[in-house]
């Protein structure tokens, strides 16, 4: 594979159609040529002041607005930077309590769907450019018939929703039609009844199949309880994962085994009644009654037998009743296959493209004598429907939702529509007949009902303002009893169908950042591959990059397949969210379309899958090529009793450190700051918001696959990851590394043009502006996160400048081509804080200054302050036994520094 | 066999000995010169602007403060240029019929915000902060010259940045009290005096760290 060789053949030979004359000529008159335009004056720029001057802005200052992002329904409150009216950053909302200030790639990565030139437009009917008046025009018009037949044949297709005023007004409808229906489809939710855990307080989880460090509706809620609960102390909590593909809640575990579905089932089983296989880890669990948690969805009923017998519920886990208002796919599916739907409203969703397989919606649709489509893109349901209507984003206007505990947010825009655009209350409003209102005039509606106070005012204000709803719960939930016994699973090879890291279920396709994301455990970008374990690939015969054909059901798709360490044998995981046809011109015909083998039956895949090598190849390029840490140690392990025992045992390992002073270099002294950031491997769960963060803040660009594959990423914070001990069971390591911004800078020693110096705060300092673009300097680096603008990537095919240069971070220079960058502790966060404190004539507070890696991470496993500052949090963990500095042993001397990661297994458990 | 060269050309090398090196220095030396011509840097040279204001008869003639219309220099890195609102504030009572406001006036009525040209125009790669200047006692007058004696706003310093890492690396020589930072008349003591090393101390300059890259560049 090209992205595998470092020194493929022929790359130190001239290209043949260009002589070396020629190649002079070129270069001679290109130079020539160059220093003429030195000749110009750059042309006058303005200065456009406002007519009317919002009364809190001042220029210059960012605002910050509280609002919500929703995945899968559900609302994760976010801060969102604004420039002049601008939103430049999503941030996490320290008050919401699905983010706790903490954000993931999908929150981060919203900033560019928001700024994206290929969201649909323009109201489109049979295709054509139409308008919102002709459509209501017809709606008014149905809106006769339905009046006589109480709404018989209008059905409403939305995705899973939580916004309490969607939920109103859903509910007038159907009073208002009574033989009208609402249906839910969220492609990736799941129907159980839904549990909320306080990992915070168990001291041992267990994890049945359950990824819930990922990207669930309450997946940073849970990654900062659980890393609270990792702090080495007296008590560490535990963590059991069984499961058949790996996920980042796996890669964190103190035993984690890898299992196919049908072995899952047994061993959870074997975990209800204490024996066999499960003993050891359901004697854990007895030991900790109450204060431990088995988490799991696919064997909820279980999971559920048993924290109750444990007395966890109450404790460390609640169970609230289901959310869901709308009716099944199903419902609907039959409906229109009876010829009972004329009129079908689809309220942001793709289900042609992710619904079931075996509904065939293509079919479906044409059924239908009426279709309107509401969504951000005229995506591949839009093709098929009569009318299509651009939809706001959440961003852009007026609504609300509830996050996974309740908890209601005012969504408030944060800029006018960029391309025109409705709401959903808009539309159901439309539908309801009710007086053209502007959906702020709704949504305040809404919750004016449920304040009827006379200080209504005040209340809303304050919630919009929080970004949370205080005191709002209408019905307090009453726990289902009834759940869905566990399916059992057949033996045999397995289908395993998850969710994306990248794009989610296909809704982020067209989005560069998430397309370039790093998938956490195989890094392969532009992608998505059929993960298989190491031994199942040699009994088929297959290697990285083979394309198989998976049969099942009756269905087939192609896809390449990828040697997953820690896969479960005989079990093929396939990630959905990709091969679009109708994404954008970033994600059309990106990767393969797993939802073509997803059937209704068999949502997360099962037995019975038929692998047949096509002998085709198909070329996945990832960013890290390598999974082992040849000696050299960059992630150091220990467990919690030796830790107890001799403290710094983990942090060994290496070759020894010289000493401070074996140099030849004169000693520097850094008296005033000393800017440090420890990595606490602890805590880190190896998510990657750290990467997508430090590209929204800091203007970094996208280089699409091809520049990937020559290594041309331009990350400036990656995540390594790493197997040890063998790749049937490895364990799993992450380490985020950005510049270590070494006191003995390798690169600064042999830039020509001193473009990397020194800063008297100790930052390595990359100055662009004086940048030759020899390389040098990321040749020298022993850590290789220099990175280098080969080409002019922020105005290449992915970036889109026009529309995108509105989202830029103002205060980060927006580098050319032929200048190195790299990370720069984000220098423009560590000013702007000195700036202030200097005017207030006070010192820098420690945490005051938080980098963009660090403020997004859910585990608060990054940390960031004055190592000069003796009681500043990174003098004190530098000084923990666990820290160690990665290559320190080439006496770099790196301000970035790690802690050791502990795990905390359990002495009684044996592995085989 | 003939010689080659005519005798003349013993006299052409020679020369060309000393005139290539010197043509050279000559041609660098232009460009030298041409850098820092007021022609290049326009300094001294009033941009042309939509309305044609005068500072002059603003700041000297009615004594408003700098702020009044700069209003963020205090607070943020953009000192701000007044919204048409501000302009309106006045010249909706006095010469309300002048024609040269007549862009003011509409402005205010379309909505369509007045389009002024910088006259400090930094690179892009700067990221200047006026509020800290202005916090540390580093005067309006400094950096932007006498306004208040300017019918028509030109920039009296080139920006280049030696300029900038004159005052940087000893601002002795150019801070004042920070009552006295938005007094156009008033002159600092100069270099190496007393009087600017108590201001050091008075302002709380920090001098270590002033000159590294990432304070102004990022």
């Amino acid at each position: 594979m090209r992205s595998c060789d470092e020194f493929q053949a022929g790359t130190g030979d001239w290209p043949n159609d260009l002589s070396r004359r020629r190649f002079l000529k070129l270069m001679g008159a290109s130079i020539a040529l160059a220093s003429a335009t030195g000749c110009t004056r750059n042309p006058p720029e303005h200065i456009v002041p406002y007519v009317r001057q919002p009364e809190d802005l001042i220029p210059g200052k960012p605002l910050y607005f509280a609002t919500a992002l929703t995945l899968g329904g559900f609302a994760r409150g976010v801060l969102v930077e604004t420039h002049e009216g601008r939103p430049t950053k999503i941030e996490g909302n320290p008050e919401h309590p699905a983010s706790l200030g903490a954000s993931d790639v999908f929150m981060q990565a919203e900033l560019l769907s928001l700024f994206d030139p290929e969201r649909s437009q323009s109201v489109l009917n049979h295709g054509q450019i139409s308008t919102w008046d002709a459509l209501s025009g017809e709606l008014i018009h149905a809106a006769d018939q339905w009046r006589n037949s109480g709404g018989a044949g209008l059905r409403i297709l939305s995705r899973h929703e939580t916004s309490p005023t969607f939920l109103d007004q859903v509910r007038r409808l159907l009073s208002k039609y009574p033989q009208a229906n609402w249906h839910e489809y969220e492609p990736l939710g799941t129907r159980n009844v839904p549990a909320i855990y306080h990992l915070d307080k168990a001291q041992v989880i267990v994890s049945l199949g359950e990824d819930f460090l990922g990207s669930g509706p309450a997946g940073l809620r849970y990654g900062r309880d659980f890393a609270r609960g990792r702090a080495p102390g007296a008590v560490m909590n535990r963590l059991y994962v069984v499961e058949s593909t790996p996920t980042i809640t796996g890669a964190m575990a103190d035993h984690r085994l890898a299992m196919s579905p049908d072995e899952l089932e047994r061993f959870a089983r074997d975990l209800e009644s204490g024996t066999g296989s499960a003993k050891a880890v359901a004697d854990d669990l007895r030991k900790h009654a109450g204060r431990s948690v088995v988490v799991s969805d696919q064997f909820e009923s279980i999971a559920r037998r048993i924290n109750e017998s444990l007395g966890n519920v109450g404790s460390t886990v609640d169970y609230v009743a289901s959310e869901r208002g709308g009716g099944e796919l199903h419902g609907l599916v039959d409906d229109i296959r009876r010829g009972a739907v004329d009129t079908l409203i689809i309220i942001s969703g793709n289900p042609l493209y992710d619904g079931p397989a075996d509904f065939e919606f293509a079919q479906l649709l044409g059924k239908v004598p009426r279709t309107i489509h509401l969504d951000l893109y005229a995506n591949e349901t839009a093709k098929l429907c009569h009318w299509h209507v651009p939809e706001t984003h959440t961003l852009e206007g007026w609504t609300d939702a509830r996050a996974f505990d309740g908890t209601a947010t005012i969504i408030q825009p944060v800029l006018e529509p960029l391309y025109g655009g409705r709401s959903r209350h808009e539309l159901l409003a439309l539908l309801l007949q009710e007086a053209a209102t502007s959906p702020y005039d709704i949504v305040r509606a809404f919750w004016q009902a449920q304040h009827p106070a006379a200080d209504f005012e005040k209340s809303w204000r304050k919630s919009v303002h929080d970004g949370v709803v205080a005191n709002w719960n209408p019905k307090p939930s009453a726990p289902e009893t009834a759940s869905p016994a566990t399916q059992p699973q057949a033996p045999g090879t397995h289908l395993l169908i998850r969710p994306s890291s990248q794009t989610y279920d296909g809704r982020f396709a067209n989005n560069p950042w998430l397309q370039e994301f790093p998938d956490p455990f195989t890094t392969i970008v532009w992608d998505n591959a059929a993960l298989v374990s190491l031994s199942t690939a040699q009994r088929l015969n297959l290697a990285n990059g083979d394309v198989v054909r998976l049969k099942f059901r009756g269905r087939s798709v192609d896809a390449p397949i990828w040697i997953m360490p820690g896969q479960a044998n005989d079990c093929v995981t396939v990630h959905v969210g990709y091969g679009r046809t109708h994404a954008g011109s970033v994600g059309n015909g990106v990767g393969f379309n797993a939802f073509a083998v997803r059937t209704s039956d068999a949502m997360w895949g099962g037995p019975g899958l038929e692998i047949a090598k096509t002998g085709d190849r198909h070329e996945l390029v990832t960013t890290q090529q390598h999974w082992k840490m040849e000696g050299r140690d960059q992630v150091r392990v220990g467990t919690l009793a030796e830790f107890k025992e001799h403290p710094g045992k983990a942090a060994e390992g290496g070759e020894p450190s010289p000493r401070g002073d074996e140099t030849l270099y004169p000693a520097v002294k850094y008296d005033g700051h000393a800017w440090g950031m420890v990595i606490d491997l602890n805590t880190c769960i190896g998510c990657g918001a750290c990467t997508i963060a430090c590209q929204a803040e800091n203007n970094i660009p996208v280089v699409g696959k091809e520049q990937v594959a020559r290594g041309r990423e331009m990350h400036w914070i990656r995540v390594d990851r790493y197997f040890e001990s063998g790749l049937t069971s490895p364990w799993t390591s992450h380490q985020p590394v950005p510049c270590m911004h070494c006191e003995n800078a390798p690169c600064e020693l042999v830039c020509p043009v001193a473009a990397t110096v020194h800063s008297s705060e100790g930052l390595n300092q990359m100055v662009y502006n004086r940048c030759v673009g020899t390389r040098y300097c990321s040749n020298n680096c022993p850590y290789k996160v220099r990175r280098f603008n080969f080409l002019e990537y922020d105005a290449n095919q992915f970036e889109q400048p026009v529309t995108r240069k509105l989202m830029r971070n103002p205060n980060v220079t927006v580098r050319s081509r032929g200048v190195m960058e790299k990370c720069t502790y984000c220098v423009q966060r560590i000013n702007a804080v000195k700036i202030t404190a200097e005017k207030a004539d006070r010192d820098i507070r420690d945490g005051e200054i938080i980098p963009a890696c660090a403020q997004a991470c859910p585990a608060e496993a990054i940390s960031f302050g004055d190592i000069n500052d003796s009681t500043s949090r990174v003098a004190k963990l530098r000084k923990s036994p666990l820290n160690y500095g990665l290559l320190a042993e080439l006496n770099t001397r790196p301000r970035t520094t790690y802690l050791a990661r502990l795990r905390n297994p359990n002495p009684e458990f044996d592995h085989a | 066999m003939a010689q080659l060269f005519k005798r003349r050309a013993n006299a052409i090398a020679k020369l060309s000995v000393i005139g290539i090196p010197l043509l050279g220095l000559g041609t660098w030396a232009t460009m030298f010169a041409y850098a820092r011509s007021d022609f290049w840097t326009r300094v001294n040279v009033p941009m042309e602007q939509p309305v044609p204001f005068s500072h002059q008869h603003h700041v000297a003639g009615l004594g408003i403060d700098c702020r009044y219309c700069h209003t963020s220099a205090e607070d943020s890195a953009f000192a701000g240029i007044p919204p048409t609102e501000t302009c309106m504030s006045c010249h909706s009572q006095v010469w309300k019929d002048a024609p040269v406001l007549q862009p003011v006036r509409d402005s205010l009525q379309t909505g369509r915000p007045l389009r002024w040209t910088r006259v400090h125009d930094l690179p892009d790669y700067v990221y200047f902060d006026h509020s800290i200047h202005v916090a540390k006692g580093v005067g309006c007058a400094t950096c932007h010259g006498q306004v208040n004696e300017m019918p028509l706003t030109f920039k009296t310093q080139e920006l280049y940045m030696r300029w900038c890492l004159d005052c940087h690396r000893d601002p002795t020589k150019f801070i004042r009290p920070k009552a006295q930072v938005f007094n156009m008349t008033y002159r600092p003591a100069g270099g190496g005096s007393r009087s600017g090393r108590e201001l050091l101390e008075v302002n709380h300059i920090h001098t270590a760290g002033l000159t590294d890259c990432y304070v102004c560049h990022r």
